[in-house]
């Protein structure tokens, strides 16, 4: 690189100077331009009729939906007439399911800032920019500290007895550690063989959100007892 | 004598000069003129000419952000329709529930459209979050589109959150009461963050004007801004990525 001339002899500050474009070509390479063969189709009609019929679909369920279902409306609001059990919207029913367990600082407000963070600074993380297969080249230490590492958030949970996560963390770490042994084994083992850390850790993520959900949507009743979904009906 | 077909009135159309002012390009018979269509649009022209054909298959995408963009989209149309019928006070903010259910026009369709368009969006946006990321989409050059998609989702949610109150029945006061006693717990902020989100100690009346501007003007707005730069930023960043390849190639940016 040190034959290089230096930048500022081709560009300059002057606004009225004749733009050149200079091609700096280092002798060890050649200025060949690379190319891709992927298929390229015209956007217009290809991409835009797309987007117009899945629209209209759009359009179409959601009519079709509010023809058959009516939205619910209750009764006026009454701050002095608390319902049993007062819930919040369906999307925030796991926090509020997490507030069986855990204190409300934990469960309102630290559990969903820790989400958020961690949503946040997935593309800065390393190891999701760089993680292969879990297992592939891996050595008993790997297995010894994840074990250690799934053990420790399963004992967490279950001293809060936090049943909802433990299960499917449970679950998942299984699942997991039969992913090892992936290669000897049929179909679903080596796929799930393939598996990253950081998409495990994603897949037991959505997994305890939607559990916590529906467990706080459809089974939670009067003093958040655990009900048949029939017996009190969710409104959404 | 000429036959008048429907053909020949749209040619004749299309080939006025009143049209040719609006739209410049003739018939989109050519691959010239289908690229016109798009570059010549000021709404098309966040596409680009030409789109990769693989981007075009359904597991590609799975169409998520553009179920959601379309809820978006009904959300506006049939909430710019119902705030025509509704007051942001108490207690005429139920009466027009009723009112629209018994009287207006479709009003009860209006509702329930824009009830479950509300519903579908929020998991339409997780869904698309989910195969981003399963798709190992956020990486480089997308990062920050990550970013901003995370904070659209915090606003689709906000979005949503405000709106659950705008009936003012029970389940609308009750649902909030929950989250806002939820947002109290936070060390330092959570009591005055509190206050300035329902303008006093518990969901009243002036709860429901602030929800209201905030479903009606904050939000929608923020939500314009960041949906413009998300999906500014999917062109700029070369478009949708897909099911992540087998073997890595670095893909001419055009």
């Amino acid at each position: 690189m040190s034959s290089l001339p230096p930048l500022d002899l081709i560009e300059t500050a002057d606004p009225l100077a004749t733009p050149r474009r200079v091609a700096l070509v280092r002798p060890d390479r050649r200025p060949a331009v690379r190319t891709t063969d992927e298929k390229y189709v015209m956007t217009f009609p290809n991409l835009i009729v797309r987007e117009v019929i899945l629209f209209q679909l759009v359009v179409i369920g959601l009519a079709l939906a509010a023809i058959l279902f009516d939205a619910p409306l209750e009764g006026i609001a009454n701050p002095l007439e608390t319902p049993n059990p007062a819930k919040a919207p369906w999307y925030f029913l796991g926090l509020q399911e997490l507030l069986h367990y855990f204190p409300p600082v934990v469960a309102g407000v630290l559990m969903p800032l820790l989400v958020v963070v961690a949503l946040v600074v997935i593309p800065y993380a390393r190891i999701n920019q760089t993680a292969g297969p879990l297992w592939a080249g891996a050595g008993p230490r790997r297995a010894l500290a994840l074990a250690g590492a799934t053990g420790a958030v399963i004992a967490l949970f279950g001293a809060f007895k936090c049943w909802p996560i433990v299960v499917p963390t449970a679950a998942i770490s299984l699942a997991m550690f039969a992913a090892r042994a992936g290669e000897r084994a049929g179909a679903f083992r080596r796929a799930i063989a393939k598996v990253t850390l950081p998409e495990w850790i994603m897949v037991w993520f959505a997994v305890v959100a939607t559990i916590l959900t529906v467990i706080g949507t459809f089974f939670r009743g009067p003093g958040w007892s655990f009900v048949w979904p029939w017996a009190h009906p969710a409104a959404f | 004598m000429t036959t008048l077909s429907l053909d020949s009135v749209f040619r004749r159309l299309r080939e006025s000069d009143a049209y040719r002012s609006i739209v410049r390009h003739g018939a989109a018979s050519t691959n010239r003129n289908r690229s016109l269509v798009v570059f010549e649009n000021l709404f098309l022209h966040v596409h680009p000419v030409k789109v990769r054909e693989k981007t075009l298959r359904f597991t590609h995408t799975y169409w998520l952000g553009g179920i959601a963009l379309a809820c978006a989209l009904i959300l506006t149309a049939t909430g710019v329709l119902l705030m025509f019928y509704y007051h942001p006070s108490v207690p005429q903010a139920y009466r027009d529930m009723k009112e629209l259910e018994f009287v207006v026009d479709n009003g009860l369709f209006l509702r329930n459209m824009h009830r479950w368009a509300a519903h579908l969006m929020v998991f339409a946006a997780f869904l698309h979050m989910m195969r981003v990321f399963f798709h190992r989409a956020y990486r480089p050059p997308r990062q920050f589109n990550w970013v901003v998609g995370v904070v659209l989702l915090l606003v689709t949610l906000l979005l949503s959150y405000t709106g659950y109150l705008l009936p003012w029945d029970q389940l609308a006061f009750w649902g909030v009461s929950v989250g806002t006693n939820m947002a109290k717990e936070a060390p330092l902020i959570g009591e005055k963050s509190r206050f300035l989100l329902l303008g006093g100690n518990i969901v009243s009346e002036n709860a429901l004007l602030r929800f209201y501007v905030l479903h009606c003007v904050v939000l929608p707005v923020a939500l314009l801004l960041m949906l413009s730069v998300h999906i500014w930023r999917v062109r700029k960043d070369g478009g949708v990525q897909g099911p992540p390849e087998d073997s890595p190639r670095r893909e001419e940016v055009r």
